[in-house]
């Protein structure tokens, strides 16, 4: 089985003052490559440590997790800096792109930290770039675009670097229906190219675009279904690659 | 080196955002270093103008002048009595291994007359040793010979401040001029010398010959004694053995002992010159140390500001940290930008700290010296304090928690 991920029995503790939070209380699930993965649950179920975890910012109390078969757990600061700089690409709710930067220049930024010479990241930009439906756009500061195309930017920001995953976290959750729709549209076409993408979010109807739904409550997954029939998003004419 | 020129870009670009800001945190930085500069240029000249004095006293001098004598219980000070002879000046110079040149001289005040023009000035009797070692050439004319010593001639050679007083523009040469009524013939000029250390117009003077003035002008109630001798070592290494073999035969043919009091005091001239360029010295660094007190104030400036732009940029931190940016890299980051800030800060300091000591040395008429040492060293020291205080406010940024940090609003 080629699994990208692959968590087993991991808990995460808090210790906040004399208070133990136990955000994740043991879970276990796979994700093999080229699967489309929503991570579901309320406010305070673990989705979010899970994520964090999954994203290599933060390491597991106990158990294992491992990415490429990488045990990712016993990681520094700096090992982990660079399994995200070069497995993972992030894509957040609030865009995160930097201000006053243009869009272009945000795609290199994870290659700067890959140490790529000017002009191979320049190329690769621009291609990711064109991957997002932004051919055009490459010298837009990030404030001149939309939020839909802000995202986009940090879509492929997420993939200028080739990651094994993408983790998306509620990408959708300040847009309006339409625009997250193109969002979903886009996922959906990196995915059929057989990119890994786990998204947390906690809308149904964007969960309803995905091939797998994990729902979280309490620090536990309580299911893990597999959405046999996706529902497939139509990009708007102008948005289509 | 990419990730140091990327580094620079950076900072370079965060910089450029916040332009206002940046300028008025640069500008401790510029106040601190433009002071520094300054303050040592004028300290340096202060010195430069001192060592340049000492220099046209002559060097590796050493003064011997009569000291007290006791008569009937009375002390006379210190060159009451002319107790130095001619005898003793032709005695040094031919018995004292270490010592170049002996110039006794024989000094008064005297009007002197040329056609309508009168001027009261310093007469100096004097050998041919005299300008050697002074260091002062003639601009024309011949020095005293050692016949018009030897002979009484009535001679002279003129300094400038008398030139202009009695001649203008004329060439004094050949013409004779009469101190205290005695005729005497200009036989040469001096160069111009300027100002002595202790603010007297040295090129105030005439000079004769010693025996000239003993005999026929000064009058002298001990014949053959002389004022003072200026003498010359052979050179600086010798000075310290030439005033030990001065001092002992001046003994010797002083007749002094343990009953008798020593009636002459042999004193290093260059020695107490140095002193006084030392304090100089002491007193341009500690004006420097000064001006670095506000180079450190502007430290702290920087270090508050780049403070609030570690708050300020926590998400930006928190981006980047999740795209992959290590710890090193975030801190070099924030550290390239203190450093561009002081670096460019200073060299801007360096400008008006330049333009300033220029200025000074304008209005004020002060020698100031721009020492390119004391410009490397403050381009360096302003970098030195934007690691310094740069790297705190650097470390917080590196140390961040990526996750806290993207959560920040």
């Amino acid at each position: 089985m080629d699994d990208v991920v692959k968590v087993t029995d991991v808990t995460k503790v808090y210790t906040m003052g004399d208070q133990r939070v136990e955000a994740l209380k043991g879970i276990s699930f796979s994700v093999r490559r080229g699967e489309f993965v929503a991570i579901m649950g309320a406010s305070g179920s673990g989705k979010s440590t899970c994520m964090n975890m999954l994203g290599c910012l933060d390491v597991p109390t106990s158990g294992e997790y491992r990415l490429e078969d990488v045990n990712v757990g016993k990681l520094a600061g700096n090992e982990l800096a660079e399994i995200r700089n070069r497995k993972i690409g992030f894509v957040f709710q609030g865009f995160n792109l930097l201000a006053r930067t243009t869009a272009r220049e945000n795609v290199e930024l994870p290659l700067v930290y890959a140490r790529i010479p000017a002009a191979e990241r320049r190329e690769k930009a621009i291609a990711a770039l064109a991957q997002v439906g932004l051919a055009g756009r490459e010298d837009h500061y990030s404030n001149q675009l939309s939020g839909g195309q802000q995202q986009r930017v940090a879509i492929a920001r997420a993939l200028v670097n080739d990651p094994a995953i993408i983790m998306a976290d509620e990408p959708t959750g300040n847009l309006d229906s339409k625009t997250s729709v193109e969002i979903m549209s886009i996922f959906q076409q990196l995915n059929r190219r057989g990119i890994t993408i786990l998204m947390v979010t906690h809308e149904p109807d964007i969960a309803a675009y995905t091939g797998r739904h994990l729902i979280f409550r309490d620090g536990l997954i309580i299911s893990d279904t597999p959405n046999a029939n996706p529902q497939v998003a139509e990009a708007s004419r102008e948005e289509r690659i | 080196m990419t990730t140091l020129w990327q580094s620079m870009l950076i900072a370079l670009r965060a910089l450029r955002v916040n332009k206002m800001r940046a300028l008025l945190t640069m500008l401790g930085i510029i106040i601190g270093i433009a002071a520094v500069i300054a303050m040592v240029a004028i300290g340096s000249g202060a010195s430069k103008m001192i060592s340049d004095q000492i220099a046209s006293i002559g060097s590796n001098l050493l003064l011997v002048i009569p000291g007290s004598t006791t008569s009937g219980g009375l002390r006379t000070g210190s060159g009451g009595t002319p107790t130095l002879t001619y005898d003793d000046a032709k005695a040094i110079r031919a018995e004292c291994p270490s010592v170049a040149e002996v110039a006794p001289t024989v000094r008064g005040s005297a009007q002197v007359v040329f056609g309508n023009q009168n001027w009261s000035t310093i007469v100096m009797g004097t050998t041919s040793d005299m300008l050697t070692v002074r260091d002062w050439p003639l601009v024309s004319g011949r020095n005293i010979s050692p016949s018009d010593v030897d002979g009484a001639i009535k001679n002279c050679i003129i300094g400038q401040t008398v030139a202009e007083n009695l001649f203008g523009s004329a060439d004094p040469i050949g013409k004779i001029i009469r101190i205290k009524k005695i005729p005497f013939t200009v036989i040469g000029m001096l160069e111009h010398k300027g100002q002595s250390p202790q603010g007297q117009d040295q090129d105030d003077v005439i000079y004769i010959p010693l025996t000239t003035a003993q005999r026929k002008v000064f009058g002298s109630q001990f014949p053959n004694s002389v004022g003072a001798m200026m003498i010359q070592a052979k050179d600086a290494d010798v000075l310290k053995k030439a005033e030990e073999e001065v001092t002992a035969l001046l003994d010797q043919r002083h007749r002094i002992g343990p009953s008798r009091e020593r009636d002459f005091t042999v004193r290093n001239l260059s020695e107490i010159l140095a002193v006084s360029e030392q304090s100089s010295k002491v007193m341009s660094i500690l004006l420097g140390a000064v001006a670095s007190i506000s180079l450190i104030v502007g430290g702290i400036g920087i270090m508050n500001i780049m403070l609030v732009s570690v708050t300020e940029r926590t998400r930006e931190i928190g981006i980047r940290m999740a795209i992959g940016a290590k710890q090193r890299d975030i801190l070099l980051q924030f550290l390239t930008e203190a450093v561009l800030l002081t670096t460019v800060g200073g060299i801007i300091g360096m400008g008006v700290g330049v333009i300033g000591a220029m200025v000074v040395s304008k209005l004020m008429n002060w020698p100031t010296l721009i020492s390119s040492t004391a410009i490397v060293i403050a381009f360096a020291f302003s970098a030195g304090v934007g690691v310094f205080f740069g790297f705190y406010p650097a470390r917080k940024a590196a140390s961040l928690n990526p996750i806290d940090a993207l959560r920040y609003e």
